[in-house]
């Protein structure tokens, strides 16, 4: 079904980066209002085509130039609604806690609206992208902002962290092209449709595998999988809070997991019958991710440094459950990466506004923050219980549906090593929230005022989600998480659909 | 066959060089060799011996069938593309070598070791 | 920033115009013949970067050129994002080209309908940005301070 929303979710955001700068000269608080519009708008499309992708039931397509087929597909199933979804709710969250966060820079707040947008555009336009090269440059320009936002504080230790970062994720850009260039010679085409057509003629030869390799560490880099992890705890630790909770939160899984998903899944069309060896090579790479992040979290004594390892250890669950290559394999991975978005978000939006009152994250000068910020405290323990797993929370059905995925495949170490990581993810929060929020009784609390309105709207908007998504997740589960755990065990279809529709 | 194998060997001299040397500069000048020969091997990707630049002069041309003969445009755009990508990540990683300077009056990573990790 | 000697500065300033003109054809032939917004743009910024070097500026004349050229880019990126918007109320369709602009006769100057425009909205967007860049790194003293 033709829908013309779609070029919007490009449009809008990069209208309103462009914008900012010029309405900003004028007047400075333009910026804010700019960016709150974009987001605004961008929130209500994308439940808007949510709800006419679940009405049709057929996914929605739109061709750039109304060229078809030769020209630029757009593409929006169910798996593109769940991830434009979790991009717009996030980004609209962490818009509205950078309002008043932005008071601690005196400058640039316009600069820092325009690189929000662009990351916001370049994940939007990656997420219902149907070409190979349009994919590979959103993945650059939301990157590029990403890059640019991590240095915004312009400190020592900021700079650093973000040329770290950029040297490691252009590598892993540069091997991605090369992988598209593979492609492109191969099969001379760029449209993701065709190219599973014409790749599904050409068996499996060790050209093949070598285009997947080739990818998948690019890939493996935009993720922070294990072995190139080194970038995301430094990024993420040093970014702005808004930041470091849309990097955690969506970026790593959309630049990464979805990227890799649709390439692997729709266009490869691997499937754990046929080609038990990347499975296997995905769970491998998960496992390691899950206990090494998640050891390395329980040694930081920086807050925002064990939340950053947390995600590498939440990045391996997403990858072991991919892995596991089942449909409560599938449903488990793509409900992870909503819970972990949410929850990941709170968290890393709670510790920017105890940085912001308390003056410090170090974890061994804070003491007893609960009494003085209630709202802050409270949605961060809330948080920490979803992303450790305890009913009735988001994180917990993700957990559950990955155990009860592995169990099914009969791979039972690794529904004991998911549960045993979950105690782990458990444990270290719970030592945060401990030491962080309570006070022992002859301890003095921390002096700190709660954050400003906007930045505890925030917070309470994403906890009020992790409670929707637990409490309603059979509906959840239903309606956008379901049907795109379908897409990916279907993988072919998508080019049937795209070319026939 | 050897353009491509070259093109591997540039890629690989960047890493190299991008992985080993310590200077700030000479990394970002690494990074663009990396590129470069990315660049140039999908250039090749839409390379045909003895074809014609993809530029129609002339209505005569197309009539005519010359207009088979040409080179494959589609790389070369995505290569535009792909240095316009690459200028806007060499402008940002410069800015950010110059800022690391301004702080620490040096180029060499060895001498900032404020993350670690 | 400093100037150069006289040599430089004389040289500069013949070479600058023919440079920004150079620039300018480019971008306008850029639906005719190979080069196109970008190349364009990138000559009229080494154009505008050239002077600057030649003849050196000061403080306030400097970041006067780097808000103007930051406004510029905007107004080239939001000039692009207009072209694909016309298309899209007009035809209901992203970068619809025939039936909403002017496409001529193939060949011909004032032809190819959206494109020649694109191409001065990308040329202002990458000179303008590119001369924005130069000034930034290389007046970093006084550009980042703002």
């Amino acid at each position: 079904m033709e829908s013309r929303f779609l070029p919007l979710f490009i449009a809008v955001p990069l209208a309103g980066a462009f914008l900012v700068p010029l309405l900003s000269k004028i007047w400075s608080r333009f910026a804010d209002l700019i960016a709150g519009i974009a987001n605004t708008v961008l929130l209500v499309v994308s439940v808007y085509t949510w709800l006419i992708l679940r009405a049709g039931g057929v996914p929605l397509h739109y061709w750039v130039g109304g060229w078809k087929v030769i020209g630029i597909a757009m593409w929006f199933d169910a798996l593109t609604a769940l991830v434009v979804l979790v991009i717009n709710i996030v980004g609209f969250c962490a818009m509205l806690y950078s309002i008043r966060y932005l008071d601690r820079y005196t400058t640039g707040r316009w600069k820092f609206y325009t690189l929000f947008l662009l990351l916001i555009a370049g994940l939007n336009g990656l997420a219902i992208s149907g070409d190979l090269f349009n994919m590979f440059v959103f993945i650059e320009i939301s990157a590029i902002a990403s890059y640019a936002l991590v240095a915004f504080g312009t400190e020592e230790e900021e700079v650093e962290a973000a040329f770290k970062y950029m040297v490691l994720g252009e590598v892993g850009g540069a091997v991605l092209l090369f992988g598209i260039a593979l492609l492109y010679a191969h099969t001379s085409t760029l449209n993701l449709a065709t190219l599973s057509q014409a790749l599904a003629t050409n068996g499996k030869t060790p050209f093949y595998w070598f285009v997947i390799a080739t990818l998948l560490i690019g890939f493996a880099i935009k993720m922070g999988m294990e072995p190139f992890h080194a970038w995301l705890a430094d990024a993420h630790f040093s970014a702005p809070a808004p930041i470091s909770a849309l990097l955690s939160g969506v970026f790593i899984k959309v630049t990464g997991v979805y990227g890799m998903c649709r390439l692997m899944f729709n266009v490869f069309g691997v499937s754990r019958a046929e080609t038990p060896a990347f499975f296997n090579l995905l769970i491998a790479f998960g496992a390691v991710s899950m206990v090494l992040g998640g050891l390395l979290a329980y040694s930081q004594n920086d807050y925002k440094r064990l939340l950053a390892y947390s995600s590498i250890s939440q990045i391996g669950y997403i990858l072991v459950a991919l892995g596991i290559g089942n449909y409560w394999g599938f449903v488990g991975a793509l409900f992870h990466i909503l819970a972990h978005a949410l929850g990941k978000g709170t968290l890393f939006l709670a510790s920017g506004s105890v940085e912001m009152q308390a003056g410090t994250r170090e974890l061994d000068h804070l003491k007893g923050l609960e009494r003085s910020m209630p709202f802050t405290s409270w949605a961060h323990i809330l948080g920490s219980f979803s992303m450790a797993g305890v009913p009735p929370f988001a994180g917990f059905f993700s957990k559950l549906f990955i155990i009860i995925g592995a169990i099914s495949a009969r791979m039972y170490w690794l529904a004991f090593l998911a549960a045993l990581f979950s105690a782990v993810t458990l444990s270290y929060l719970t030592k945060v929230v401990n030491v962080a929020f309570f006070a022992k009784k002859n301890e003095e609390p921390v002096r700190a005022k709660e954050a400003p309105a906007t930045m505890v709207l925030a917070m309470v908007l994403l906890v009020a989600l992790i409670l929707i998504v637990g409490l309603g997740f059979q509906g959840v589960l239903n309606h956008l998480i379901g049907p795109a755990a379908k897409v990916l065990m279907n993988g072919l279809d998508y080019a049937r659909l795209m070319l026939g529709g | 066959m050897i353009p491509y194998i070259a093109c591997v060997l540039l890629f690989l001299i960047g890493l190299y060089v991008v992985v080993s040397k310590r200077n700030l500069i000479k990394i970002v000048i690494g990074f663009c060799l990396i590129e470069y020969a990315v660049n140039l091997f999908f250039a090749l990707v839409g390379f045909k011996k003895g074809a014609l630049p993809p530029i129609i002069t002339s209505a005569d041309q197309v009539r005519l069938g010359v207009a088979r003969n040409f080179v494959d445009p589609v790389p070369q755009a995505l290569v535009l593309t792909a240095i316009v990508i690459g200028l806007s990540t060499t402008a940002l990683m410069l800015s950010l070598a110059l800022r690391l300077y301004e702080k620490h009056k040096t180029f060499d990573v060895s001498e900032f070791r404020k993350l670690k990790g | 920033m400093r100037g150069m000697s006289l040599i430089v500065q004389v040289m500069a300033g013949l070479l600058a115009g023919i440079l920004f003109l150079y620039g300018g054809y480019i971008m306008l032939h850029g639906h005719l013949t190979p080069g196109g917004g970008f190349a364009g743009g990138v000559l009229i910024a080494a154009a505008l970067i050239l002077v600057s070097l030649a003849y050196g500026s000061v403080e306030q004349v400097e970041r006067r050129r780097y808000i103007l050229s930051s406004v510029f880019e905007s107004l080239g990126g939001a000039f692009f994002l207009a072209l694909a918007l016309a298309g899209y109320f007009a035809a209901d369709c992203f970068f619809r080209n025939t039936g909403v602009f002017y496409l001529g006769k193939p060949l011909q100057l004032v032809s190819g309908g959206l494109i020649p425009l694109a191409n001065i909205a990308i040329g202002m967007k990458v000179g303008a940005g590119l001369f924005a860049i130069f000034l930034a790194l290389g007046a970093s003293r006084f550009v980042m301070k703002e």
